[in-house]
């Protein structure tokens, strides 16, 4: 187990490496490069600029540019806001958890409710739920979440006035355990919509897969009953392509959190992106897109490792 | 009963919803000029905010500033289906010539164009978006490429998968008897024998490209105002969103009806072209 661990890892030093040059080549596109915001600067002169391009290191050829650049993103040295001079790295961290709660309480909801439909829908396959749940998965998928989320502030919020429209907590209410559930339904129903309608079309799938299996017969015929088959036999490998999925779909989890944070103006590191991006703050972005690639890898790598757990082969 | 490819596709209901809707929407575009009732950027404040139905020739109703909204929409959907269009093909492009240069040249070039494309699917594709969109300025063809090449990887991995089962059988061990060069074999012999899983991928392709057409324009780095967009009416209707909602829900409404289309018949081709690819076979 630990031999194959230490594969994996090293599988994701490439990976790594893949990812800090596109980080880096994307901080040199942008417009005017690194200094842009401070040619903008009436009260900095041409000499001023000149002094910042070599006590910033950017006189140096590209590639001793580039492994400094990386030696610093490995020490946590993700450079400092143009507005501010704060570190990038403790500036994402702070809306981490935001982030990360309304993630988690989507994902935990779309996957217990996609799973279910999902195992019913393989069980009774072509029956008039599995063709709805089918047909309305597809549905779901192609609403634009943005616009989705609007449609709930507007009847939830707005005319039928359950919930608050937008933010985490009322004034005052920073420690109100109620106030931030109360805050939480609405962004998570709109990020837990697509991520269900993406589970259920999966666990359908795979556990069609599964019960078609020797094994499922050779249960069935020394006389287990069903739920004890599906549960025995057919969950643990169903699992397999679920877990994996999990890893799969990590980019497009931060995606939708992005416009979920920014309709509902969760404090999250969505809402940092977009705020960044409205004032030029190329630190953060660039901090951002390095900060989710590197979260996506070692989700892939946990992932791949929970796979080799269950599954004796996957290690060899 | 054995069906043909056309007979599996008819029997599909979904898929004939799916194919009316697109043929729908595609014409609609096209014709946009002769069926827009007004130009879609005329002002005219003394008609703001009118509402859908409530006066004759505005059916759909108006915007805050007076302009029609089904002729915005329909223009608007021009503006969304070309996007979608040009960042398919973009997208076809791109990941077909890279997986069928991986899957068929296969050692170091295949490692190393996989663990590009690996790496790409690292990044969030909106948070990649849209730090190209700030950078570049907005065009349509600008944004269509943007969209293009930041989603090309699952193609390139489907037309590398179906390269490497191909590429063993015998026609190609026969073009390469008589002669014919690696260039030859990979796009003469090869891609033609791929066409069915690359239209399935096109089709589905389209159905996301237009829903990230409409989420940059909707952040404001998309499709810039005055040209309507999808996207772009949506940010607009924002801010009156308590007292006027249809200008919000019919945009947006627009873009469901299109990426479901799209879904739907790239689906319901998968399920005709190649029943091996059933999702539940």
């Amino acid at each position: 187990m630990l031999s194959y661990v230490g594969r994996r890892v090293l599988q994701s030093v490439p990976l790594l490496i893949g990812v800090s040059i596109i980080g880096f080549a994307l901080m040199h596109l942008a417009p005017g490069g690194p200094l842009a915001v401070y040619t903008l600067n009436p009260t900095i002169t041409n000499q001023d600029i000149e002094r910042i391009r070599v006590v910033l290191g950017l006189d140096q050829p590209v590639h001793i540019q580039y492994l400094k650049w990386a030696s610093g993103m490995a020490t946590g040295n993700w450079g400092f806001t143009f507005f501010g001079g704060r570190p990038v790295l403790g500036v994402i961290l702070e809306r981490m958890s935001a982030t990360f709660l309304l993630m988690g309480s989507a994902l935990s909801l779309a996957i217990l409710i996609g799973c279910t439909i999902g195992v019913l829908g393989a069980i009774r396959r072509y029956s008039v739920f599995d063709m709805m749940a089918t047909s309305g998965a597809m549905v779901a998928l192609s609403f634009p979440t943005f616009w989705f989320g609007l449609m709930a502030i507007y009847f939830f919020a707005i005319k039928l006035g359950w919930l608050p429209s937008g933010g985490m907590y009322e004034l005052g209410e920073e420690d109100n355990a109620v106030d931030l559930m109360r805050h939480l339904v609405l962004p998570v129903m709109v990020l837990a919509l697509v991520i269900t309608a993406i589970w259920s079309r999966y666990t359908r799938s795979a556990f069609l897969e599964v019960m078609h299996q020797d094994y499922m017969r050779t249960a069935k015929a020394k006389g287990m009953r069903a739920p004890a088959r599906l549960l025995r036999h057919a969950l643990p490998n169903a699992l397999k392509p679920l877990i994996a999925l999990l890893g799969i779909e990590l980019p497009a989890l931060f995606s939708g959190a992005l416009v979920t944070e920014t309709i509902f103006g969760w404090p999250g590191m969505g809402r940092l992106f977009v705020d960044a991006l409205n004032m030029k703050e190329y630190p953060i972005l660039m901090g951002m897109i390095m900060f989710t690639a590197l979260f996506v890898i070692v989700g892939n790598l946990v992932a791949d490792v929970l796979i080799a757990l269950l599954d004796p082969r996957v290690r060899l | 009963m054995r069906l043909g490819v056309c007979g599996r596709f008819r029997r599909h209901p979904m898929a004939m919803f799916g194919f009316a809707t697109v043929l729908v929407l595609c014409l609609a575009a096209l014709f946009s000029p002769f069926i827009a009732p007004h130009d879609p950027l005329l002002l005219d404040t003394s008609r703001r905010f009118v509402a859908p139905l409530a006066r004759a020739g505005f059916w759909l109703g108006t915007d805050e500033l007076g302009r029609d909204t089904l002729s915005r929409l329909l223009y608007g959907g021009r503006i969304s289906l070309t996007v979608g269009l040009v960042a398919m093909g973009t997208t076809v492009v791109t990941g077909a010539v890279i997986g069928l240069v991986a899957g068929y040249s296969g050692g170091i070039m295949d490692t190393v164009l996989m663990r590009f494309v690996d790496t790409m699917l690292c990044f969030p594709q909106i948070f990649l978006l849209l730090v190209i969109a700030a950078f570049v300025p907005p065009s349509l063809i600008s944004i269509a490429l943007i969209i293009g090449l930041t989603s090309w990887m699952e193609v390139s991995r489907i037309v590398r998968a179906e390269i490497l089962h191909l590429k063993e059988q015998d026609f190609v061990l026969a073009a390469r008897a008589l002669g014919a060069s690696r260039w030859r074999i990979m796009f003469r012999e090869l891609l033609p024998n791929i066409a069915a899983p690359l239209l399935v991928a096109a089709t589905l392709r389209v159905a996301s490209a237009v829903l990230a057409e409409s989420y940059i324009s909707y952040l404001g780095y998309g499709v810039q105002p005055p040209l309507a967009s999808w996207g772009n009416m949506l940010t607009n209707a924002q801010g009156y969103f308590d007292t006027v909602p249809w200008l919000a829900i019919l945009p947006g409404a627009m873009i469901t009806l299109t990426v479901m289309g799209f879904n739907f018949l790239g689906d319901g081709l998968r399920d005709a072209l190649d029943p091996r690819l059933r999702m539940d076979n």
